[in-house]
């Protein structure tokens, strides 16, 4: 596979599921232009539905379609999505018992132009609080085809953080994915770089390979799902190489590095050293991606010198 | 009102007879009883916003709304979503009286481990289509819920019950967006207007009014009623299901706590603590005709 507008792999992923499962609708909240689900309506007028600018109403009609059985995939910003529509996602999706796929795009720094007030720094935060949703951030176009199919076909609702811009691919398409595992992109003796998402996984492999060429050896794993979180890889690369960065286009608490360190703080053994990559209690603001990256200390040279600095210490 | 009943076929705008008119009355004072006794046993509750849905609740349940006590989740049954979701009791003691759930269940209300919560679940209630408690929501899922039979081209009704004060939630007129926009003609919604909330008279906490004139405004085939007016209430569910093309909205003049002299009217009535005595004093009373 190319490089893929993450987007593009999305819209045609559910355009596929419809032509086999009439329970998957489309539910857009005037933001279908960006969701880029437009040959989704193209194809079954029916069942794609824009609310308008109305994210609250969108998650609760999510719930009442999901008690007819539909399969609604609700998309706007990742923002809108947590911050603005919690409580309906909240009741009338995930305590109702309901199916009901949330999709934040632009998640954290890709938000760029948009700004602070379209960041997401605090959306994994908010919906992990959320009990028995699945939470996934594919990190490129193979893994989230493969994993909106698997949401897809789970009973339950989930979370789906979707980055919207071209990826190139981590993965063969021949590949596998699971909801509720890691996957090993490198492996590795010296550090675990545990990233989630794809800017995130990107950056951590090209940090990797900074790293090798310095003779650190480091072991990369794409989280790609956030809960359930695969406790068995990330415990046990972690004990293989006794240093942890978690790596997070989100704040380093309540996201991936809360739920790493949960997870060690819960062990038995002190299974390694944690680092917790990410936004440090601080919002967004607008610029680049590029800027943006640099200025909160995440693109892979970040990456290679928070190691180095580890290692160290 | 644009189309309005003209074209309702005579059987459709069949008055009701004395003798069935009398039933409801009966059913109603029936459940209205039971309303009181299942708060009253636990002690506290939403009796207020109970009490001004009965007469709705038995409309409903006794002529009007498709069900099957035996197959809650039957594919052709009508749709009933109480987004004031609060006023499970009253809902509660309607449908232990269809035979969804035995009557013993009444006096597990709020009850550790109970099926039947303060405010609606449709996870531990057979009967209840959706879950609320968490004003407007529920009119949104109604919304949901309506638009997903017209794809699926099930003629079902889907009947909504939301609050005044409710009705200041933005999420409830988000929804009534939406449903014009979608024409669905397949909701048939109350609005409980009793003209009470929880901080006292909805005039003075957050004025409404004009209510069906917002309703119209936003694209409803709107009706106002008493609430309380069996004869009133057929002819508006009658008159809605014969206009098509847009959603309708029934708004019911109701008083709060209607029924029980303890608080019938009364500002403090949202919530509120009394004896299992006092219950059957009052249940007495109405019995006895008072
Ligand atoms: C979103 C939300 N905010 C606040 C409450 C608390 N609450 C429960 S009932 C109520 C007042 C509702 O008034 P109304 O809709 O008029 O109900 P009724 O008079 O029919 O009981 C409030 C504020 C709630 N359940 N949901
Ligand atoms: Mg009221």
């Amino acid at each position: 596979m190319a490089d893929k507008e993450m987007r593009a792999v999305y819209a045609e992923t559910l355009t596929e599921l419809a032509s086999k499962d009439d329970r998957i609708v489309v539910l857009e909240a005037d933001l279908m232009r960006a969701t880029g689900t437009g040959p989704f309506k193209e194809k079954y007028p029916d069942r794609a539905v824009n609310v308008g600018v109305a994210e609250a109403n969108m998650l609760s009609i999510a719930g009442g379609m999901s008690t007819e059985g539909y399969i609604p995939f609700a998309a706007t910003f990742g923002c809108f999505a947590t911050r603005r529509a919690f409580d309906q996602f909240f009741l009338s999706c995930a305590y109702a018992g309901l199916n009901v796929k949330l999709v934040g795009t632009d998640p954290g720094v890709s938000a760029a132009f948009n700004g602070g007030t379209h960041m997401p720094f605090e959306d994994l935060g908010l919906v992990r609080m959320v009990p028995g949703i699945d939470i996934v951030e594919p990190s490129d176009p193979v893994s989230l085809k493969a994993l909106v199919q698997q949401i897809a076909a789970r009973p339950n609702s989930a979370y789906i953080r979707l980055h919207r811009k071209a990826l190139s691919p981590l993965y063969p398409e021949t590949a596998t994915f699971e909801v509720g595992k890691a996957k090993v992109l490198r492996s590795g003796t010296g550090v675990t770089l545990a990233a989630l998402g794809g800017l995130m996984v990107h950056n951590a492999v090209t940090a990797a390979e900074l790293l090798a060429a310095d003779g650190i050896s480091a072991e990369v794993i794409d989280v790609l799902s956030l809960k359930p979180l695969d406790a068995e890889t990330i415990l046990a690369s972690a004990r293989k190489t006794g240093l942890v960065i978690s790596i997070e286009n989100h704040q380093a608490h309540n996201g991936l590095g809360s739920a790493v360190a949960e997870l060690f703080a819960e062990a038995a053994d002190r299974p390694a050293r944690l680092v917790r990559m990410g936004i440090q209690d601080q919002f967004g603001e607008v610029g680049t991606e590029a800027w943006l990256l640099e200025k909160f200390g995440l693109r892979a040279e970040d990456i290679a010198a928070a190691v180095k600095k580890a290692l160290k210490g | 009102m644009p189309g309005s009943a003209d074209s309702a076929t005579r059987a459709e705008r069949e008055i009701m007879t004395a003798e069935e008119l009398r039933i409801l009355e009966a059913k109603a004072m029936d459940l209205r009883i039971k309303t009181i006794d299942a708060i009253g046993f636990l002690g506290v509750g939403h009796i207020g916003g109970s009490l001004s849905l009965i007469e709705l609740l038995t409309i409903l349940y006794y002529r009007h709304l498709k069900h099957d006590p035996a197959d809650p989740r039957l594919e052709s049954r009508d749709r009933l979503v109480l987004s004031k979701g609060h006023a499970g009791p009253a809902l509660y003691s309607t449908l232990a009286d269809r035979g969804f759930f035995p009557e013993e269940w009444l006096h597990t209300l709020n009850k550790g481990g109970t099926r039947l919560p303060s405010h609606c679940d449709r996870s531990k209630t057979p009967g209840i289509d959706m879950t609320t408690g968490s004003l407007g929501q529920g009119f949104s899922a109604a919304c949901g819920i309506a638009k997903a039979l017209k794809i699926k081209k099930n003629p079902a009704a889907l009947f909504a019950i939301i609050g005044d004060g409710e009705s200041n939630e933005g999420q409830i007129w988000e929804a009534a967006m939406f449903a014009a926009h979608n024409k669905l003609d397949n909701i048939i919604a109350f609005t409980d207007c009793n003209k009470l909330q929880i901080d006292g008279f909805t005039n003075e906490v957050l004025d409404l009014e004009n209510l069906d004139g917002k309703w119209a405004a936003f694209g409803w085939h709107t009706q106002r009623i008493n609430g309380h007016d069996f004869e009133a209430l057929d002819k508006a569910i009658l008159t809605a299901k014969a206009h098509s093309g847009q959603p309708h909205m029934i708004v019911m003049d109701t008083i709060k706590g209607k029924g029980a002299s303890f608080c019938e009217g009364l500002a403090t009535n949202h919530n509120m603590a009394y004896s299992y005595e006092k219950a059957l004093e009052v249940i007495a009373e109405i019995r006895g005709g008072k």
